[in-house]
């Protein structure tokens, strides 16, 4: 998580790319994967070599849904609410999320780093509403709670993880 | 017979290669409002303002739309002014309307559009939170209360001026327009030129208001104040009062000035024969050694400040010689050292009145000051300045013209056309010809050097050489060309850049000009240089005067330029 910067690792995703009319979207894909948000140092450097201004590259970059500019949580738990997990009860699922971790709508991403909670509009599983993913991994049929069951669960194994 | 036609409201219209539908409505007499269509800005089609019907009974917008023969358009139907009322309506329920006391209140196209659509009513109630303004740089103050997400500031600064300070950030209902981060304006590489402030419909950005401070210095009795006049605010200011377009109204300016409480007032176009004459002698000295060329001038301070973030390894290349604004201020805070007699102690201020905004950010450089205080104490602009003759209840229309003090009272024709594209190097060329210029003024004149093109070429016989020069304005335009000179793909002797295009003229501090404003203002600089009694700056008395007297020797230099 607080990896710091690295310049030749950036270099190294836009060598990857034409220096004329540079794919900002898919740049800045790259960065996320890497960084799994885009810090800040990263604007300046971006324009300097892309030859955009700071300005252009975060339009870009907030208008995406998709892009972070804070640092999420090792864990990144999304609810899909379309419309059919929304009728089968998505969000409670958030509230019991949310309550649990101590996290609003303003507020994403626990203290500690150690999770994060948003809603996606869809995640094309629709067969297996109410479906929620943990870090990628699909949860179906879920309740809220079998989501703090499986909350806890994760914790108990971070905690775990942290002894070692 | 192969003319193409369409039809607007029933009038036929020849299409002559306009790009969009709505150049062809203006062509025929109608005017359609627009906030975010400009012709020298790309089509954005944010407003919807534009909106026309075919015949069909479909409604697009005309400024996006590209003509075709036999289109059938209609103008004004139910559904469309139904249209246009929603839309400002909607973006009159999104917007900080504390119009009595905002910056633009009678200048703003949302304010005037609305009261000729007769709006009388906003049924919906505002939800946004007021944000505070970023008063951050010393030239503009940006209020994203008032904004209206037309973009016309994204597309001046990215495509016109390239230097992209602020753009759109966020989606939807979020939508505004920012610097990255949100960082304070002044932090970013914008630059000052207040161009964004000029095409803003509404008081979204607006430029910082210096007047309050000079009218309390104008009120002290301790105070000299001393103004200096630039040359293009001449020919702008009588558009705010309703005189014809590009009227020069040097000398009522001169005598509203001494009745709102200056003690002297003096032209800036004497400083620019200041500015000919040791930019010249720098370019010829270069010239002989053959070193850093193509000079570039550096009296456009938002040009300097731009190549200062974006061509640190160009600097060199810029004339090491002040502004004329801020030669004259030296000159003028020095004479009135060596005047001034000491008992009473009186202290003099000098008011720049400009018609720049990055003025403001030049007075406060660390360069320029005169024994540990600002050369200049305050800049303001044209608009500024007409907010002051009327806050001081004087009717200008009828206010008697009055001349410039003593004793810089003469500014030759080559100062006064520093104020368009083009001037400066048409008043370097005079005077490094010499003699000879009196002769070929008018080839001088068609050499190139005048008219509005962002890019302009002349070339000159020098010494049995050729001397390459190049006009620019548009700071676009000026990146292209020294990135060219860079690449050694062209090479010049001298080049002029200007940061607004077509010069000081159209700079935003004026009143907006549109097109047939620009030509107006151009003309009339031209005329009072042919008005003039002195075409070259070597030959003002005034400028002979101050090189013999507080110039001698070193001080030319001391202070005359910056480094």
């Amino acid at each position: 998580m607080d990896k710091t910067i690295s310049y030749e690792k950036l270099d190294e995703i836009l060598s990857q790319y034409p220096s004329e009319n540079p794919a900002i979207v898919a740049i800045l894909q790259d960065i996320q994967e890497e960084y799994r948000y885009l810090p800040k140092e990263i604007f300046a450097y971006l324009a300097e070599k892309l030859k955009i201004s700071i300005a252009k590259i975060y339009s870009v970059a907030t208008f995406y849904e998709n892009f972070s500019l804070t640092p999420k949580g090792d864990y990144i738990i999304k609810i899909c609410d379309g419309t059919a997990c929304h009728v089968r009860k998505s969000i409670p699922i958030l509230e019991a999320l949310r309550k649990e971790l101590g996290l609003s709508a303003a507020k994403h991403t626990t203290d500690d780093l150690g999770f994060t909670v948003e809603t996606v509009s869809c995640l094309g599983a629709c067969g297996l509403a109410p479906v929620i993913t943990v870090n990628e991994k699909v949860y179906a049929s879920m309740t809220p709670e079998k989501t703090v069951a499986l909350l806890n669960e994760i914790r108990k194994e971070r905690a775990n993880e942290n002894k070692e | 017979m192969n003319r193409k036609y369409m039809t607007i409201d029933g009038i036929p219209a020849p299409i002559d290669g306009e790009k969009n539908i709505l150049d062809i409505i203006r062509k025929v007499g109608i005017e359609l409002p627009t906030f975010c269509y400009y012709s020298e800005l790309s089509v954005y089609g944010a407003c919807r303002m534009c909106v026309v019907e075919d015949k069909h009974g479909e409604i697009m917008t005309s400024c996006s739309t590209p003509p075709r023969s036999g289109m059938e358009i209609k103008t004004n139907t139910p559904k469309l002014q139904q249209h246009r009322k929603m839309i400002l309506e909607l973006i009159l329920a999104d917007h900080c309307r504390d119009c009595t006391t905002c910056e633009k209140n009678f200048k703003c196209k949302l304010q005037s559009i609305a009261q000729k659509f007769g709006l009388r009513e906003v049924r919906f109630e505002n939800y946004t939170p007021l944000e505070k303004g970023d008063t951050s740089s010393k030239s503009i103050v940006r209020d994203k209360n008032k904004c209206i997400l037309c973009g016309d500031c994204v597309r001046m600064c990215s495509e016109i001026q390239k230097v992209g300070a602020i753009d759109f950030a966020f989606r939807g209902s979020k939508m505004q327009i920012t610097p990255a981060f949100d960082m304070p304006i002044a932090e970013t590489n914008c630059v000052n030129c207040g161009q964004c402030s000029a095409i803003c419909p509404t008081g979204a950005i607006g430029v910082k208001d210096d007047t309050k401070k000079v009218w309390q210095d104008l009120y002290d009795d301790n105070t000299i104040m001393v103004a200096q006049i630039a040359p293009a605010v001449r020919v702008a200011l009588g558009d705010e009062f309703g005189l014809p377009v590009g009227s020069n109204v040097m000398g009522k300016m001169v005598s509203a000035l001494k009745r709102m409480g200056f003690d002297k007032v003096y032209d800036t176009a004497t400083g620019a024969d200041l500015t000919v004459i040791e930019e010249a002698n720098e370019f010829l000295d270069r010239l002989r050694k053959g070193e850093r060329l193509p000079l570039f001038t550096s009296c456009c301070p938002a040009w300097f400040q731009y190549a200062e973030i974006n061509h640190q390894d160009m600097m060199d290349h810029l004339s090491s010689c002040k502004s004329p604004m801020q030669m004259f201020g030296s000159v003028l805070k020095e004479h009135a050292k060596n005047n001034m007699p000491r008992k009473k102690a009186k202290k003099t201020k000098v008011v720049a009145i400009m018609p720049c905004t990055a003025k403001k950010y030049e007075v406060a450089r660390e360069e320029f000051r005169f024994e540990e205080e600002q050369t200049i104490d305050y800049a303001i602009t044209t608009q500024e300045l007409a907010n002051m003759i009327r806050e001081s209840g004087i009717v200008f229309s009828e206010i008697l013209p009055e001349a410039v003090d003593m004793p810089f009272g003469i500014a030759s024709g080559s100062g006064i056309i520093f104020g368009v594209t083009g001037g400066v190097t048409e008043a370097v060329i005079r005077y490094i010809m010499g003699e000879e210029a009196k002769n070929y003024l008018k080839a001088i004149a068609f050499t190139g050097v005048r008219g509005f093109d962002g890019v302009k070429e002349a070339i000159i016989p020098y010494n049995g050489r050729e001397l390459k020069l190049a006009i620019v304005s548009g700071l676009a335009n000026a990146n292209t060309l020294v990135e060219k000179i860079k690449a050694g793909e062209c090479h010049y002797d001298f080049v002029e850049v200007m940061a607004c295009p077509g010069g000081c003229i159209c700079g935003a501090g004026q009143p907006y000009a549109e097109n047939r404003a620009k030509n107006e203002r151009a003309n009339e600089m031209y005329e009072a240089d042919r008005m003039s009694n002195v075409k070259i700056s070597s030959e003002n008395p005034t400028t002979t005067a101050l090189y013999n007297g507080i110039l001698k020797g070193h001080k030319a230099h001391d202070l005359l330029h910056y480094k």
